[in-house]
């Protein structure tokens, strides 16, 4: 297979030939926010400079423009997740956001006493809290599949939990801290067959390859777009489209409505149902470049390319002494969190900070993972398509430097 | 009293020549130090950083307060001792009137930013909580 050109495409980022303390970048926290290319950056910057105006509100000529450019975002959006209808796409504030809309505007109006929600050992803390919030308002049981040593869920488990009862199974699709890549299809097959709805937490994956919601027949699909090479403040919630339908509107305000009176407000068609207020129009029209710029790239180059990476950074890092990966899955995504004996976490993240490496360390929002495994916390690199085995080097290098300092 | 000691840090550090020196000084601080009693490494002492925790004991003896402290992270625990040794043996009333200037001289503001969330924005609010507390006993 023809190789990807990691020279060329790093050149449609700016920020990386930046230096940091001196050096230069090796950015791998791209698991937290990816970087954006020139594209993107020049969508934001155009639509202040030529086309600021409120969207789906004015008849003059840039409130048209900008309508038109946010609606566009939503149809490249369909096709990118191969969505059936555009009005399945609902435009949020991120991930966090599409998560607590439908715990709380399905939740409100589907669970009662008794009824159960299933979510798993390896979730963020913003597919934990929401369902704990909405499970002790309805008096629900809020139950988790736990994983093996490897950062896999227990298949088994998850089936025996299944039942009538279950109303809700919420999980990732791809781990923040472990990399793991669920196997969600089979995890949404089997909830169907109770009845189950299912909601999928795509934050991580989006960077990786395109969700396909028809293929996976999932109900409630959530991402932010700032980890896939889009603005930040922008997220995306698919959801069935008779599923939206039925569900009242989470927040109300401008936009949401279809007229208002003192006595009674009619509720706006969808998409719009769930969109109230002025949202971030600016990155809501960024996203379609974002979207042209990913698609115009060869992704099985790029699946080989973070395959090899990750591949390459699992055997050098196993290399250093005393050094233990956490999430050893078969099926994991080019994310690699360790740890090092008798060094905290913490302490490594600074001294390789001052060689340039950008690494994410703590708990990455998943304290209970993190019990799970009697950790504090890890170091995690999170590679993207633009880095470079040259890369992973100098992460070892500036790994090697801090623990010969720390210990 | 405060501000000399803090001044005398400052000077130390001028010495330094890259962020090398320092930092392999203040993990030598950490690693030296041993700066808290195991009986007060308590929940109720313990400051939860996001990304490491900090444990916080204060005495008052002779009117002045006496601090002890920890941390799980060598970094963290460098950069207590040396707050420890600025504060420490203060009066109340010193302690709630400095102004910690001397993190931002030498270069470890970074350490003290709200987002760096490592419990030492926490620490040096408790140290001053811990004053408030003991100026109403002295």
């Amino acid at each position: 297979m023809k190789k990807i050109n990691v020279n060329e495409i790093r050149k449609d980022f700016p920020i990386l030939s930046r230096k940091v303390n001196g050096k230069p970048l090796v950015y791998l926290d791209n698991g937290a926010t990816s970087q954006k290319p020139q594209v993107v950056i020049d969508a934001i910057n155009n639509y202040y400079t030529n086309d600021n105006a409120n969207i789906h509100r004015g008849v003059h000529t840039l409130s048209q423009a900008a309508t038109t450019a946010y609606e566009v975002s939503r149809k490249k959006i369909q096709t990118w997740i191969n969505a059936e209808h555009s009005e399945e796409v609902i435009f949020t504030k991120g991930t966090t956001d599409g998560i607590n809309l439908i715990s709380n505007a399905w939740g409100r109006s589907n669970l009662k006493k008794g009824d159960e929600v299933i979510i798993t050992e390896m979730e963020h803390h913003s597919n934990i809290v929401p369902w704990q919030m909405i499970c002790d308002e309805k008096e629900a049981i809020l139950k988790v599949i736990p994983i093996n040593d490897s950062g896999e869920l227990l298949m088994g488990e998850y089936k025996k939990m299944l039942s009538s009862k279950t109303k809700m199974v919420a999980l990732v699709h791809v781990s923040n801290a472990l990399g793991t890549i669920n196997p969600v299809q089979e995890i949404i097959a089997l909830a169907h067959e109770v009845g189950a709805k299912v909601l999928v937490d795509g934050a991580q994956q989006v960077a990786h390859a395109a969700p396909n919601m028809r293929d996976l027949d999932v109900d409630f699909y959530v991402f932010g777009l700032h980890k896939m090479f889009g603005p930040t403040g922008i997220g995306i919630l698919y959801g069935k489209k008779a599923l939206l339908y039925a569900i009242p509107p989470y927040q109300g305000g401008g936009d949401m409505i279809k007229t208002v009176t003192f006595e009674k407000t009619t509720y706006n068609e969808l998409p719009f149902k769930f969109e109230a207020g002025t949202p971030n129009i600016s990155a809501g029209i960024a996203t379609a470049a974002a979207v042209d710029y990913i698609t115009s790239l060869n992704w099985d180059e790029i699946h080989a390319h973070e395959q090899e990476l990750l591949d390459y950074a699992t055997v050098e890092l196993k290399n250093i002494k005393g050094l233990k990966i956490i999430g050893e899955a078969t099926n994991k995504a080019s994310v690699i969190s360790f740890v090092v004996e008798g060094i905290h976490a913490y302490d490594i993240g600074v001294i390789v900070d001052k060689m340039g490496i950008a690494v994410r360390t703590g708990h990455h929002c998943t304290q209970p993972l993190m019990n799970r495994f009697g950790i504090q916390g890890t170091i995690r690199a999170s590679f993207a398509f633009y880095n470079s085995k040259q890369e992973v080097d100098l992460l070892i290098v500036a790994l090697n430097r801090a623990i010969n300092m720390l210990s | 009293m405060i501000n000399e000691r803090q001044d005398e840090v400052i000077e130390e550090f001028e010495m330094f020549e890259d962020w090398m020196d320092k930092y392999e000084y203040l993990i030598s601080l950490g690693k030296e130090l041993p700066l808290i009693d195991e009986s007060k490494k308590t929940e109720e002492n313990i400051i939860k950083g996001c990304q490491s925790r900090v444990w916080l004991a204060a005495d008052l003896n002779d009117s002045k307060i006496q601090f002890t402290a920890d941390s799980d992270a060598i970094i963290t625990k460098g950069i207590i001792s040396l707050m420890i040794r600025v504060l420490t043996d203060s009066s109340p009333k010193e302690i709630m009137e400095t102004e910690l200037y001397f993190i931002d001289k030498v270069g470890l503001k970074e350490h003290l930013s709200p987002t760096r969330s490592n419990g030492l924005v926490s620490m040096v609010k408790q140290i001053k909580m811990y004053a408030i507390a003991y100026s109403l006993k002295v």
